[in-house]
């Protein structure tokens, strides 16, 4: 059986939907966080399926930058909330409404 | 052989990605991603791009992970994470509405068929060095923001996380940052 380019586009599309649910399940950030990581894998399994099955090269780039993004968003993002939970003792999302938001 | 390989690694993923979802336990779902992680480098051998799978498995499951690792020492991750669900209709059908939505973006230039490759795979030639010709002479500018991106953030994560944190402004109360200004302004 062949695996074809839609094969790849479907698997990445229920793991994207996967991440979806948990993005909004979650209330704890750590965990929201986690999410997204999964989004952003889900996105990079197409672009690397588009970039093999049409030969070329930029699906591979865009996923390279996609990860270099992913790296740096979660130095930021872990760094932003060790300093909320020094100062709150929680990392939920309900709790963070001092912005009466 | 490669569909038994892409089954196999497309069940194992989903299951994993579904773990770290849907448990309550904050440490199941880290070992879950990270099981996760390195099963889609999988998929990116079997597609033929040998160094995104192998930068993969570097990043994600070597620093990323580490990282979540070493946050989840500051949290508390023993306690069963309680999560309150207001309507599990409007999660699920609002997920599977922007899953049709995914489809739709992905299979429309499918559709159209007139896509022509920008920069050719060229025959003969591994998969690294092509990385490194396009890498190195279409995409060098973005390769640099890049790298000055992730300098920024680097240097955002020691800055808010690092370990003089009882004397910068962003750890104190309000009221304390409030009577230092003050005490600033009488000087």
């Amino acid at each position: 059986m062949e695996i074809t380019l839609q094969h790849y586009l479907i698997l990445s599309t229920i793991l994207f939907a996967i991440g979806l649910i948990g993005v909004m399940r979650r209330k704890n950030l750590l965990l929201l966080f986690f999410a997204t990581e999964i989004l952003l894998n889900a996105v990079n399994i197409a672009f690397a399926a588009i970039s093999s099955y049409y030969g070329d090269l930029t699906g591979q780039m865009f996923a390279f930058f996609i990860i270099a993004i992913a790296a740096s968003e979660v130095a930021v993002g872990l760094g932003l909330l060790v300093l909320w939970y020094k100062r709150t003792g929680k990392i939920d999302l309900d709790a963070m409404t001092s912005m009466r938001g | 052989m490669e569909a038994i390989a892409f089954y196999t690694f497309a069940i194992l993923t989903t299951v994993m990605f579904l773990i770290t979802v849907l448990t309550n336990h904050a440490l199941y779902a880290l070992s879950a991603l990270a099981a996760g992680m390195i099963f889609i480098s999988a998929f990116f051998f079997l597609l033929g791009a040998d160094f995104l799978g192998a930068i993969q498995i570097i990043v994600y499951t070597g620093a990323v992970m580490a990282l979540y690792a070493f946050g989840m020492m500051f949290f508390d991750t023993t306690r069963d994470v309680v999560e309150k669900r207001n309507s599990p209709q409007l999660v699920f059908g609002l997920s599977g509405l922007a899953a049709l939505t995914v489809v739709a973006i992905f299979t429309a230039p499918i559709v159209s068929g007139n896509i022509t490759a920008l920069y050719p795979v060229i025959d003969g030639v591994g998969n690294s060095q092509q990385v490194g010709m396009v890498l190195f002479t279409k995409y060098l500018i973005p390769f640099e923001v890049a790298a000055v991106m992730l300098l920024v953030a680097m240097i955002a994560g020691i800055v808010l996380a690092g370990k003089k944190m009882d004397h910068s402004l962003t750890l104190m109360k309000e009221e304390e940052i409030e009577r230092q200004t003050n005490e600033k302004a009488q000087v």
